[in-house]
This record gives structure tokens, sequence and C-alpha cells, in this order.
């Protein structure tokens, strides 16, 4: 495909991917190795990168501490039921914007990429209006709505790209066969789908359980937290307790690292489908 | 919201890639049912687009455009009995504001600082994993991880690595003999900016190498075959060749990146809160930081000045990268 490569050449694209691999990956182990040192070891020079004793100390304090547990409880309910609902409401709008051709296609399309460009913060004041009108303010079911509609319109445009990527064929043979669009739509596009819809889910559930500023607007009690707001909580104090900082930054990365490790490819296809055909 | 961001690439992509597309790959129905138009269909679009269009207007569009009118309005939240119109007022205080230039300078660095070194390092990383090789499916996914990852939390990873006193990134410069004494990275706004930047860059390459590597893998290889019995050399090949058939591609992710980049105040706000003395806010964190201090009107006239920017920077870039796009079709 590209022309023969020398050995210098191949040698240097060696070097420059472990290089960048290591840097990638350097931080990712920093702040695990850091979490497994007992908390005193952290502040003690030189500097272990391996540490003598691993301990789970400030695991157990993250836990005593503060109740973790309980954001960890309310960051999986809100992103998983966001995400699952975003999901199902972008496969309907994105088959539409992918199958038909209709007037008011493009400004849909605009009015997409305009919620790109416009600072959340903008919004945040009349949305807690909103939502204290609503009596939504505290409340997981709130958080809800409003992240699903901060997914919506990215998972569209990403289920569109699958969708352009099947035949329209396939439909149209179901629905001659004597099925309903909505009946051909789920019964043969959802199960060819497959990948795009597990690729969809992971982009949505990982973008509300990273959310910060929305979150840290609307919930206010302890009880109704999510993990990043609480992250945040540690930072507010001058001084941030790195033990449990670092085991709770392990604790929010770990189940995101574990789906893009899952769906990684699928995730790449959905990003690029959109923007490159080849 | 690093992710949702990213959304633009879509409804800008999706035309130029039409033309990109093999001929015939999809012909037939979308041009037939153009043609037939009934009011059934058009209740089933409407049906379907429905729950999208209603969240979002409620949720994101309806608090945006109350949100702007604020900036035409006194609005602070330590004294909400006076809320008239005063016109251009907040605008103008934000132009006065001493931190004004700072600001702005800073943004100008963030985006710039920021881009060009992601497409750098991103074009060459997709040049580079555009061989096969064993395991080249488990390194894509290893350096894809920083994108699972908020932009928040990575602020948070890199401030602690650049502690002056107990991070990292000292231990090793000083391993290497590049220092003598430990650096106050966070402490001092030019390193704090670099710090800042290089956190961003560990965060934003990833993007461009998927997005490129995809492009380079639609490069015909019947291309690059004439091109070497033509004699043409690595390099020629690489700018005359590779450069102008994905241009399409590079434009619309630097676009987007462009656009995403400015919006995105997480990654700072964790990991330097827009300090030391207000030295490394871009447009985005000093907008939270007026947020947080109640003056919702100054607030969201900065808001609408990013908004307008970046529709100005959209048109001129578009501009400036039409023409040789149509020539690429």
């Amino acid at each position: 495909m590209i022309g023969k490569e020398t050995a210098v050449g191949r040698a240097v694209r060696i070097v420059f991917l472990v290089l960048w691999l290591a840097f990638t990956v350097f931080p990712l182990y920093w702040i695990a190795i850091t979490s497994l040192k007992a908390p005193g070891d952290i502040f003690s020079f030189p500097l272990a990168y391996w540490p003598e004793h691993f301990s789970l100390e400030n695991y157990s304090e993250l836990f005593n501490k503060a109740d973790f547990g309980t954001y960890l409880t309310n960051s999986l309910i809100v992103a998983t039921v966001a995400g699952a609902v975003a999901t199902a409401i972008s496969m309907l709008s994105a088959y539409v914007l992918a199958r038909f051709e209709f007037r008011t296609k493009s400004a849909l399309l605009t009015a997409a990429l305009v919620t790109q460009m416009i600072p959340a913060f903008i919004a945040l004041g009349p949305l807690y209006l909103l939502m204290t009108d609503l009596k939504l303010v505290d409340n997981r079911l709130g958080l809800i709505l409003v992240y699903i509609a901060v997914c919506i319109p990215f998972c569209t445009v990403m289920l569109r790209g699958f969708f352009e990527n099947i035949p329209d064929a396939l439909e149209e043979a179901a629905m001659i066969d004597g099925l309903s669009r909505f009946a051909a739509l789920f019964r043969v596009l959802l199960p060819v789908m497959r990948p795009g819809i597990v690729a969809a889910f992971i982009f949505n559930f990982v973008n509300c359980w990273n959310e910060l500023f929305l979150s840290v607007t609307l919930m206010n009690s302890d009880a109704n937290k999510t993990t990043p707001t609480a992250l945040n909580g540690f930072i507010s104090s001058f001084n941030i307790d790195w033990g449990s900082m670092s085991a709770a930054a392990v604790f929010t990365i770990l189940p995101t690292m574990v789906l893009f490790a899952f769906a990684s490819r699928h995730i790449v296809q959905g990003l690029t489908s959109g923007a490159v055909k080849g | 919201m690093p992710a949702t961001s990213a959304t633009t690439t879509g409804p800008k992509t999706s035309r130029p890639v039409r033309k990109q597309a093999a001929p015939g790959a999809r012909n037939g129905p979308r041009g037939g049912r153009k043609r037939e138009f009934t009011t059934r269909r058009g209740l089933l679009i409407a049906a379907f687009m429905a729950p999208a269009a209603i969240f979002v207007a409620v949720f994101t569009y309806y608090p945006m455009i109350a949100g702007s009118q604020m900036a035409f309005r006194h609005w602070d939240l330590n004294d909400l009995t006076n809320t008239s119109w005063v016109g251009l007022d907040n605008f103008h205080r934000v132009f006065s504001d001493p931190n004004w230039g700072t600001v702005l300078g800073n943004t100008g660095a963030w985006v710039i600082g920021s881009i060009v070194p992601q497409l750098v390092i991103g074009f060459a990383l997709a040049l580079w994993l555009r061989r096969r090789f064993r395991f080249r499916g488990v390194y894509q996914a290893l350096i894809f991880f920083p994108w699972a990852i908020s932009g928040f939390l990575i602020g948070i990873l890199f401030r602690w690595m650049f502690n002056s006193e107990f991070g990292v990134v000292n231990d090793l410069l000083q391993k290497a003999g590049l220092i003598d004494e430990p650096v106050a990275w966070l402490a001092d706004p030019h390193k704090a900016m670099i710090a800042v930047l290089i956190a961003n860059t560990w965060y934003g390459v990833t993007f461009f190498a998927i997005m490129i590597l995809a492009a380079l893998q639609s490069v015909p290889d019947e291309l690059y075959e004439a091109a070497a019995l033509d004699g043409a050399g690595k390099a020629r090949t690489l700018f005359q060749i590779t450069i102008p058939y994905i241009r399409v591609t590079l434009v619309l992710t630097v676009l987007l990146r462009v656009i995403w980049i400015f919006n995105f105040p997480d990654l700072i706000f964790g990991m330097t809160g827009g300090g030391p003395n207000n030295q490394t806010h871009i447009v985005t964190t000093w907008m939270i930081k007026i947020t947080q201090q109640g003056d919702y009107g100054k607030a969201s006239a900065l808001g609408l000045l990013v908004v307008a920017g970046l529709l100005l920077f959209t048109v001129f870039f578009l501009l400036a990268t039409r023409e040789k796009r149509e020539v690429r079709s």
C-alpha cells in the first residue's frame, strides 16, 4: 500500500510510537501508583516509581471520609439512564436524518452545530431557574433529563454515520414483506446496528459520567452528588489531599477506561464515519 | 463536556463527504424518495424527530436563549431586585476590564498552542500507524484512553505531576540533568501556560490521529503507485498527493478542534483554576469565575462574544479553504 520502508525509517517510526505510548500511559500509571502508596509515602523523597509497600489506605480513607460510594452510585444511575435514553431517542432522529431528504434538515443540523459553539456557562443560570420551576433541582431525574439533552446532538450525528453505512435495501426488503417502517427499523436494522448502538451508548455514558459543571450547578445535597462534583470538592480547600484525590481519580477513570477498551474500535468507527468515507 | 463538543464533526462534514464517497456506492433510494412526498412521510419524519427536538429545545436552547438576553440586562445574583435593560453596558464592562487583554492573549496562545502540536503529532502518528504491525489494534486502544477521561480530571492529573515539591515532572527533569532545582511550574504564568498546553496535547493528539488515519486509509493505492512511477520522493508524495487528497478531513478536523478547544475551560479549571493571579484564564474559564461571582450579565456578554468570535472564525476559515476543496471533487 505504501512504499517500502527503509531500516532508518522503521527505527524512527518504532522509537516515536514507543515514546508516544509511554507519554500517554505514564500519567495514568502515575496516578494509580500514587493512590497505592501509604499516605505518608506520597510526600517523601526520593519519589518512588515502584513503591516498596503497597497500601490501600487511601482507598479506605476515601470511603470513610467522604461518602464516595454514594457518589459512585449516583453517577452510575445518572449516566446509565441518561446514556440509554439519549441513545434510543437519537436512533430515531439519526434514522430520519440518514434516510430522508426534507426541507428543515440542514436547519436541524445547523442547530446541532450551534449548540457546540455556545459556552455552557451562558445557560447555567436560566437552566437552574427552569429546574427550580419544575421542582427538579437537586434531583437525579432532573440531572438525567438535562444530560439526555446534552448527549442527543452528538449521538444523533454518530448514529447517522452508522445508518448511512447500511444499505437501504435492507429495510426496503422488510417493508416489501409487509413490515411497517417502525417494525423494519427495530427488527431488521437494530441487529445490524448493534456495534454502533453500543458505541453510542458508551460515548454517552462516558460523557455523563465525566460531566462536572451542570452537576455542580444542579446537585447541592451530599446524597445526590456525582463523582466529578466530589472531586471538585476535594480541590476547593487550599490543600489538596492527594492521597484521597488519587484514589478517587482511579475510581473515576477505571470504569470509563474499561468501557473504552471494550468498544474503542466501534467508537473510532463512529467518530470517523461521519467525516471520512473510504 | 469535551466529547459533546466534538459533535460538530457531523453536520459540517456530511456534505463534502458525499463527494469523497465512491461513485455509485449509494444510488437509488435517496434520489427516489426525494420525489415521493406524502403527508404520511411528513408525519413519520416529525414523529421520529420530535423527542430529540423537544429535549434539545427545552433543556439546551431555551436556557441558552434566556441566558443570552442577560447579556443586555443588569443581572447580578447579589442584587436581583434590579434586572433592568442596560444595552451594551455589560460588553463595555468586559472590554474595560483590566484582565481582558491578558485573557484574550491567553485564549489565542491556548488555541494556537494546542492546535499546532496536536495537528503535527497527530498527523505523524497517523502516518506511522498506517503500516500494519502486530498489536496495532492494542496500540490504538491504548493511545485512545485519554479520551475516556474528563478534561477536569486531566487537569488534576497534570496538576499533581507538575506539583513543584512532589511532582514527578521535576523529578524526571532533575534525573535527566535538565534542571538543577525544582521548578514552580504552576506558580509562574508562562510556565503554567506551557504546562496546561502539554496536558491538552496529551489529551488532544489522539483525535487528530484517528481522524487523519481514517482519511489516509481512503487514499487509493493507485495514487501512490503512480507517484512512485513518476519518481516522486517521500516528501513530494506527502505534500502533493496525500495532503491534497485528505484536505477535507484536515480542514474540518481543525475547524472542529478550534471550536472545541476554545470552549474547553475544564482542563484549565482543574489544573490552575485560572491562576496564578488570573494569568492562565482563557475566555471561558474567566466566564466561570465571573459567573461564580454572580455577575451573570457580564458573563453572558462574554459568552456571546465567544459565539460571535467562533462564527466569524468558522466563516473565514471555510472561505479560506473552500476553493481548494472544490478542486478536489
